[in-house]
């Protein structure tokens, strides 16, 4: 309860603030929280708004899956391997803090204008933060476990199931947090550059009409979503850490 | 160096041979990628004719006013959020959240507020850097032992020289990582606003070559972003190992 009166005091101070904003502003600038309210209203109604969605989304989750089952894939084996890891965690440390988005044209060459494109080049901004968490979770396991699990002669695809993931999961869930966001920004980058379809193009599109409800109603539809699903894996994070201290 | 440190170095030049393999071969078509050999020498010519220092200048600067604003700014607001734990509660949501919102959506409002001149780009990446320095100044002031802050307490020292010598030099690791993250994400926020929105600086200039395809000029410029980064961001590393020895050894 308290939690939720904490959340609505947030969300009042954004919202004053963002007022506040518009009043110095002007509607040139940024649109009223209302205005925008009412704009986002009219494009969740209309027809032409939804197969934006939809693409922006199917990127998404394309980019998200691959991220995700790569990043695991990679970060087990790092973790699990302790030279690999070693000789691999700077080079993902800077990759992590390269501008992704200068390789964005190379992505382009390769995939072709499209969905495959925003696809990778999603793909290729989570996959690292996924990768660093999860090899960061498997080399601090206990290393007591490994030697029960040697002494009870479990096969390496036992071990992976029965103690890795489960010890590693918190952490894991840390990564997915950071990957989904990264993803997120991954996909919406390639929108917003050389796209013809999506939310990204959408909000493109409004600036170059200058058309500043429809930009900003796009804007706080994303960010309602991002932060709602930012949520829901942040209270799964708490609870996995909890449940593992 | 290490044994590792060489495997590391070996793996990187394997890679880059190998790309130069490809490219050579015509496994990989020029009109994609070129050969690492030909960006290498484009990027020197480029350098050399000077007419991309005008951009580099600018982006430098931007990112160095974007990075020393996020790490003073992030570095006031973590310690003033840790002082008024309500605010903080309240703050956290957003922190937790923050990076699932794509800034770049507000470079257009940004030039509205600010004018059509470098003052958005460097809000974008400030934006995009402060967080990391906030949430990382939380973390440091969150995990002082409290052993020592009541040894303090036991030795009277005084809140200025509780926080110099007790609360700062316990945090610095935490701290450290947050410059890390903060030099890091304020070349992305100014490189990325520059590249999909406005006329000028490196980012817009890899952006206007790909669109003109000339291949050569957009992957002589990637390849000189990529090696200013990795330089800055070792630069950042080493000088952290540095640190953390010095605080191993005992004085």
């Amino acid at each position: 309860m308290r939690r939720a009166l904490e959340v609505l005091a947030l969300v009042a101070v954004l919202v004053a603030v963002w007022q506040a904003l518009h009043i110095v502003g002007g509607d040139v600038a940024l649109s009223s929280p209302a205005d925008t309210a009412v704009r986002a209203g009219e494009m969740l109604a209309s027809a032409g708004f939804w197969p934006h969605v939809a693409e922006t989304f199917t990127a998404l989750a394309y980019a998200l899956a691959i991220a995700v089952l790569g990043g695991l894939a990679i970060g087990l084996l790092l973790g699990l391997h302790r030279l690999s890891g070693a000789v691999a965690e700077p080079i993902l440390v800077s990759l992590y803090s390269l501008p992704k988005i200068t390789l964005y044209p190379v992505i382009l060459l390769i995939f072709g204008l499209g969905l495959s494109a925003k696809v990778a080049f999603g793909a290729i901004h989570g996959i690292v933060p996924v990768i660093i968490f999860t090899m960061g979770a498997v080399r601090a396991i206990n290393p007591v476990y490994f030697r029960v699990s040697r002494v009870m002669r479990m096969t390496t695809a036992d071990r992976i199931r029965s103690i890795v993931l489960p010890a590693a999961l918190p952490e894991i869930v840390s990564g997915l947090r950071v990957g989904f966001s990264l993803t997120l920004l991954g996909v919406m980058i390639g929108e917003m550059f050389a796209s013809q379809q999506g939310l990204g193009f959408l909000i493109m599109n409004a600036i170059g009409l200058h058309d500043v409800p429809t930009m900003m109603a796009v804007t706080l539809l994303l960010a309602v979503v991002a932060v709602a699903i930012n949520a829901v894996l942040l209270m799964l994070d708490h609870r996995l850490h909890r449940r593992a201290a | 160096m290490t044994r590792i440190g060489w495997i590391r170095l070996g793996v990187v030049v394997g890679a880059v041979l190998l790309l130069e393999v490809l490219c050579r071969t015509g496994v990989i078509d020029p009109q994609t990628v070129i050969a690492p050999s030909a960006m290498a020498v484009a990027l020197f010519d480029l350098l050399r004719s000077g007419e991309m220092n005008a951009d580099i200048a600018s982006t430098l600067t931007n990112v160095a006013i974007a990075f020393v604003a996020a790490v003073v700014g992030g570095f006031a607001i973590g310690v003033g959020l840790h002082a008024v734990p309500p605010l903080r509660r309240a703050a956290d949501p957003l922190l937790a959240t923050y990076y699932a919102i794509p800034f770049f959506v507000f470079y257009p409002v940004l030039i509205a507020l600010f004018g059509m001149n470098d003052l958005p780009i460097i809000v974008i990446g400030f934006l995009f850097a402060v967080v990391a320095m906030v949430i990382n100044t939380l973390n440091g002031l969150d995990r002082i032992p409290p052993v020592l802050l009541k040894t303090a307490r036991l030795m009277h020292m005084g809140p200025l020289n509780t926080a110099l010598r007790v609360k700062l030099p316990s945090a610095a690791p935490y701290l450290f990582t947050g410059v890390k993250l903060a030099v890091a994400y304020a070349f992305i926020g100014v490189i990325a606003a520059e590249f999909i929105l406005s006329t000028s600086g490196l980012g817009y200039s890899i952006a206007y070559a790909y669109n003109n395809f000339d291949n050569a000029r957009m992957y002589a410029l990637m390849l000189f972003i990529i090696i200013l980064v990795t330089a800055v961001n070792m630069a950042f590393y080493v000088w952290e190992q540095n640190q953390m020895q010095r605080r191993r050894r005992p004085s």
